[in-house]
């Protein structure tokens, strides 16, 4: 378990220096960060001006490691438009789409696994036509048309939930609902198929041959197994929550990472997006990790050799 | 208290297909004494594997299985309810399965696996459970059993996993154990160690065995009792020196000719063989199913179904129009 803790630690690493890498060049894939910082009527000598200052004139490899040092330390740059550290401004969004996120992944699994398991049961049954459904609405449904319509039903017509803002638990509810929803109907067909393999193995007619307990059955000896490839899924779809929720974020304006990732991008904001992109690449893997572990104490197979 | 430890009556076994309904066992009928060991014969798909699962009620949900009667140990278990059911299995009758390398959950270890049984039907838990499994263990011929009670099937062999099924199957001290193939998947020096096993144990726990096979040799070993099957239905059935001293059924006298003889069967010569293929059990299905590759056929053969008749001896019983004589005149296959 050690050592397979520590080959995954290495990948987990390797990983996000590479990714480091690729956001580094993407300020340099645009165009020359010297002029895009000066502005369009500065002239050529205020241009090179900046390009020594910011040290744009050194070998790249020698510029990168130097970012990668202070990225280390915390220390992302300044942003073109706020005109303050990258990391103090993802910092102080981060916690709204956090929130959102573990809701959001909280709410899908809890909607889609139960209901895999029930669909897997009984094949066919009312309870699987039911699950299908959802799932197929939840695939094909644009999530900014989904929380249109809710922001219509529930807080226009009713007036049960405030629209938008994030002030209250309440203000989370139908981005929860929206962003859960859309990663839902892939973890709920990936349950049901795993059941549905497992639950026609052998080991589960060994089981019911011991005269164990339906539940025992299937919670113990099915779920156990069919969960393994769910864990892989459900954490790539939270790494997603967890930066890409830019929609949904916009639509309810909750002013979190998504929400700033969208204003960034628009405003040609390159340090900010770059920053923005390594904190979600580094979730990602830190995520990817952590499922990783999950499955290994999960499955023996993976954890003994 | 009652010897027989197994009696079933009349075992039907339908399965609703798209093309029509698959006759997958007909009329089967079945006894095992304590300290017996029946052995079940014939082809793949003869329905001996669905016959296994009919008497466990562990059949697939879309089969339908009709009995006249089916007792455990003198009790009649055929009107017990799913749950009732699963008091009996893995307590009064286990069951062992073909493949050992996919009958234990890979995710729990074997000590997990074997004290759930325990747990489940003898309430124990606890060091008393983890004794008695590593008792077990090392009763099937397992070495280092503390230790193995912590591993994980995929750390075990195929034979070291059968052997483990056989323990946990025994952990209950069943009056019956329906073992399926149980040694097809493994080695040949396994096979026969895996065998001689089972029979050491079934002698000393005085259980009723059923051995499910293909495979004449191992029957030639064990059996008390031998129960030929084809097509679904039991075509002769008698004692294990009866079987294979006189067979009666042209089928079981084909299989019989089949076993290649080191002296008899000649260097060169092809091994024996039935002419043919079985029938499907699709759909419905007048007389001898064995007709179409039965040398004595008759067109009296295919009028009408062909009862199990048992002749003078009362013991040995055959699926045949013919008479004994008949039969042991003339030289099939």
């Amino acid at each position: 378990m050690l050592y397979y803790t520590l080959k995954r630690l290495a990948l987990a690493a390797l990983v996000a220096l590479t990714v480091s890498f690729i956001s580094f060049g993407l300020l340099y894939l645009s165009s020359d960060p010297a002029i895009a910082m000066a502005g369009e009527t500065a002239s050529d000598a205020d241009i090179e001006a900046i390009r020594q200052l910011y040290g744009f004139d050194r070998p790249i490899l020698v510029q990168y490691f130097d970012w990668l040092q202070r990225a280390a330390a915390g220390d992302l740059g300044k942003s073109y438009y706020f005109r303050t550290d990258v990391s103090a401004l993802i910092g102080e969004r981060l916690p709204t789409t956090m929130t959102l996120g573990v809701c959001a992944i909280t709410f899908a699994i809890l909607l889609s696994v139960p209901l895999g398991v029930a669909a897997a049961i009984r094949p066919n049954s009312f309870i699987d036509r039911i699950a299908l459904f959802l799932s197929v609405m939840g695939q094909a449904l644009p999530s900014f048309w989904f929380a249109l319509m809710l922001i219509i039903f529930l807080s226009v017509s009713l007036r049960l939930l405030p629209t938008s803002g994030s002030d209250t638990w309440l203000h989370f509810v139908m981005p929860t609902v929206v962003l859960g929803y859309y990663a839902a109907p892939a973890i709920m067909r990936l349950t049901r198929t795993g059941m549905l393999e497992v639950l026609s193995t052998d080991y589960i007619r060994t089981a019911r041959a011991k005269g164990l307990r339906p539940w025992v059955v299937l919670f113990k000896h099915a779920l156990r197994n069919a969960v393994i490839p769910v864990v892989s899924l459900a954490a790539v779809q939270f790494g997603f929550m967890l930066g890409g929720s830019i929609v949904v974020e916009t639509i309810f304006a909750l002013h979190g990472a998504g929400f700033l990732a969208w204003e960034s991008i628009t405003r040609n904001d390159l340090p900010t997006v770059q920053g923005l992109i390594l904190v979600f690449s580094l979730f990602y893997i830190v995520l990817t990790f952590f499922a990783d572990l999950l499955n290994a104490w999960l499955d023996p197979r993976i954890r003994i050799n | 208290m009652s010897n027989r430890v197994l009696n079933v009556e009349n075992l039907t076994v339908d399965i609703p297909l798209a093309t029509g309904v698959l006759h997958a066992v007909d009329d089967v009928s079945l006894h095992v004494d304590r300290g017996e060991t029946l052995c079940i014969v014939g082809e793949s798909g003869c329905g001996k594997s669905l016959t296994s699962l009919a008497i466990m009620d562990l059949l697939p949900k879309k089969a339908i299985r009709r009995l006249s009667a089916l007792d455990l140990g003198g009790e009649s278990i055929l009107e017990y309810s799913e749950r009732e059911m699963s008091d009996v299995r893995g307590n009064k009758m286990g069951m062992i399965f073909q493949e050992p390398m996919t009958s234990l959950n890979p995710s729990f270890t074997i000590g997990n696996q074997m004290i759930e049984t325990l747990h489940r039907h003898k309430n124990m838990s606890g060091v008393a459970a983890r004794d008695l499994a590593k008792k077990m263990l090392e009763k099937v011929g397992i070495t280092a059993a503390e230790q193995r009670l912590g591993q994980y099937p995929h750390q075990l062999s195929g034979g070291l996993r059968q052997r483990v099924m056989i323990a946990m199957t025994l952990l209950c001290e069943p009056e019956l154990i329906i073992a399926d193939e149980p040694t097809t998947a493994l080695d040949v020096t396994i096979q026969a160690q895996i065998l001689l096993l089972l029979k050491e144990l079934q002698t000393e726990f005085d259980m009723g065995l059923v051995l499910i096979t293909h495979d004449l040799g191992v029957v030639a070993r064990i059996a008390t009792r031998v129960a030929v099957m084809y097509a679904g239905q039991i075509v002769e059935e008698g004692t294990a020196q009866q079987i294979f001293e006189n067979p009666l059924h042209p089928y079981t006298r084909g299989l019989m000719g089949c076993i290649p003889v080191p002296g008899k069967t000649k260097r060169g010569e092809p091994l024996g063989s039935i002419p043919g293929m079985v029938p499907s059990l699709i759909g419905e299905f007048t007389g001898c199913r064995f007709a179409d590759r039965c040398d004595l056929a008759k067109t009296v053969c295919r009028q009408s179904d062909i009862r199990l008749r048992d002749p003078k001896t009362k013991i040995q019983g055959y699926r045949c129009v013919h008479e004994v004589k008949d039969l042991a005149n003339n030289g099939v296959a």
